[in-house]
């Protein structure tokens, strides 16, 4: 049995999922599709139980009605695990994985500004990557998002005379 | 004593990129450092979701000056992988001699840099020499010194000749001399050696836990290197050591990349043997079916990932990008803790940082201090045109003459 069947038996075992969830796409990548109220356990296992030490990072994605986020973690034998949850997109709300890993409260950051997720638990530090006095609610990366819509509310004149 | 904070940056005064840093000083020693990233950041994810799958392409090989071909390289095998593209085994080499030889101007460029931050600045003018012959060299095989638009979706857009073959083993040999050299210098010479030891030290568990990548990794113990682990392009066809280092510090760092340029050599010499004959491309389509890919590529300063969703049309429906140094990072922070103030430089300059550059206005401040003003690129450009234009050069005039030539 390859690598990728053996996490991907381990997955379906130990979590139940059908096969539709898990999709092999090639030799070392492994995707998987996971609920929300699941999430977490699958993560800490992945991490915890199958070695997945290393967060490559977080991608999210806009998906019309929900947020989508990617966490892809590798490990030491090259393998990828993509593991994919979905947050309605009405409220955003994620726990963070910064207590698992800390490097990772960037990626995190990185989501709060670009697509507006509610990361719970991420300790307090400087917003990434977008600048101060950006206005609230306005996240790029939303597929909604024309950067028209900075047009007089940013930036504000005292910041172009004086930033 | 009472702590003092120091803002550093983010007009940055080591590094050609901006970058804020807060220093908590107690005395000469770093207590703490907090950072604000961010100041380049340019929507480029953003801007490949509104163009098509090679204007992207483009595009994200300007993410990085300097790891251009990484950022192309990684971003198409993404894209190559949905579209179901198998990529002629020649141009997979030609896109590995070029990855190695931007490996080679990286390493040799941040051995300058690093020569600058401490002093030495007889390294930097050394080894900034050495960088002009390979960088001559990726001229001579791409078009171009950095930048080198060698890709395209399904292959590369050149193909590399018997004699230009011939002269990249030369070149390895000038080049292989030199690190030789340098080997030398910096395990023999003890001015480099004390002024590097024990200065941003950072544990092997401690760069484990922030998810450090590349060099900064290895070098304290990580073995760990994606053309080994997650072998891409032709690192499977060719043999290398991955080489790390338990020195934990800067000099640790050091010792890393001159011994992986002698590795880039020796892959390359092997790249040029084997190199099969053939094709260069294959035809890729505009759409690109709907799907997603993750990839991971070993840039000069470590992991470079890119995720890629399509939706089926000619542009991508999101494009994820991690550079190597939003990695690195987190570590930086670590690697300050109990070092000095005069450390701060060559310690952020160890994890060969790349914020890339480009900015969005210029403030102005009259040397008597009386005027500031912040003034537009567009008015800028007015102002540059017309100064010019008052030493006798017209770019209007020049643009009309390029056209008028074109024609003819």
């Amino acid at each position: 049995m390859t690598n990728e069947e053996k996490i991907k038996k381990e997955l379906l075992e130990r979590f139940g999922f059908s096969t539709e969830q898990i999709r092999v796409a090639r030799e070392r990548r492994v995707f998987l599709e996971v609920p929300h109220e699941q999430f977490r356990r699958v993560f800490e296992h992945a991490v915890n139980g199958m070695d997945f030490q290393h967060l490559c990072t977080i991608t999210g994605l806009d998906d019309g009605d929900t947020l989508a986020f990617v966490y892809h973690l590798a490990r030491l034998d090259g393998a990828v695990l993509s593991l994919k949850t979905r947050v309605p997109k009405a409220s955003p709300v994620l726990r963070t994985i910064s207590d698992l890993f800390p490097g990772g409260m960037i990626y995190e950051r990185e989501l709060a500004d670009l697509l507006g997720a509610r990361v719970e638990g991420l300790p307090e530090g400087n917003r990434y990557p977008l600048p101060e006095g950006w206005p609230d609610g306005q996240h790029p990366l939303r597929k909604d998002w024309k950067a028209e819509m900075l047009d007089g509310v940013y930036p504000k004149e005292e910041v172009k005379s004086h930033g | 004593m009472a702590n003092f904070k120091i803002p550093i940056g983010p007009q940055h005064p080591a590094l050609k990129e901006p970058e804020s840093f807060t220093i908590t000083l107690n005395g000469e020693t770093i207590i703490e450092m907090d950072m604000r990233l961010g100041y380049n950041h340019r929507g480029i994810e953003k801007a490949c979701e509104e163009r098509s799958y090679i204007q992207a392409m483009y595009l994200v090989e300007r993410v990085c000056g300097i790891c251009s071909h990484s950022h192309s390289t990684c971003f198409i095998q993404a894209v190559e992988e949905i579209a179901g593209l198998a990529i002629p085994a020649r141009a997979q080499y030609i896109r590995t001699i070029i990855a190695e030889l931007e490996r080679i101007h990286s390493h040799l460029l941040w051995l300058g840099v690093a020569g600058h931050e401490i002093g030495f600045d007889t390294l930097l003018m050394y080894s900034w020499r050495d960088r002009e012959v390979v960088m001559d060299t990726l001229a001579a095989l791409t078009g171009n010194r950095v930048n080198y638009g060698i890709n395209t979706i399904g292959g590369v857009r050149r193909d590399i000749s018997k004699e230009h073959l011939a002269g990249l083993l030369k070149t390895m040999d000038i080049l292989e001399e030199r690190t030789k050299y340098y080997i030398e210098v910096a395990s023999e010479e003890i001015t480099l050696i004390q002024r590097l030891s024990g200065v941003g030290f950072i544990s092997h568990e401690d760069t484990v836990m922030l998810g450090a990548v590349g060099p900064t990794a290895r070098a304290s113990g990580v073995d760990r290197d994606i053309r080994r682990d997650d072998p891409y392009l032709a690192y499977k066809d060719i043999e290398f050591q991955v080489i790390t280092d338990t020195h934990n510090d800067v000099y640790g760092r050091t010792l890393v990349r001159v011994g992986e340029l002698m590795q880039c050599y020796s892959m390359i010499r092997q790249l040029v043997a084997k190199i099969p004959e053939g094709p260069v491309t294959v035809k890729a389509p505009r759409k690109i079916p709907a799907g997603e890919a993750f990839s991971r590529y070993e840039a000069p300063r470590g992991e470079d990932v890119h995720y890629v969703k399509a939706n089926g049309t000619d542009k991508a429906e999101r494009v994820k990008i991690r550079a190597p140094t939003l990695a690195n990072l987190q570590s930086v922070a670590r690697m300050m803790e109990n070092n000095r103030l005069a450390d701060v430089p060559i310690i952020i300059a160890a994890i060969d940082p790349c914020f890339s550059c480009t900015d969005r206005m210029i403030r102005i401040n009259d040397t008597a201090g009386r005027r500031k003003e912040t003034i537009s690129w567009q008015a800028l450009r007015t102002h540059s045109l017309e100064w010019y234009r008052k030493q006798g050069v017209d770019f209007k005039d020049l643009n009309a003459k390029m056209r008028q030539r074109m024609k003819a």
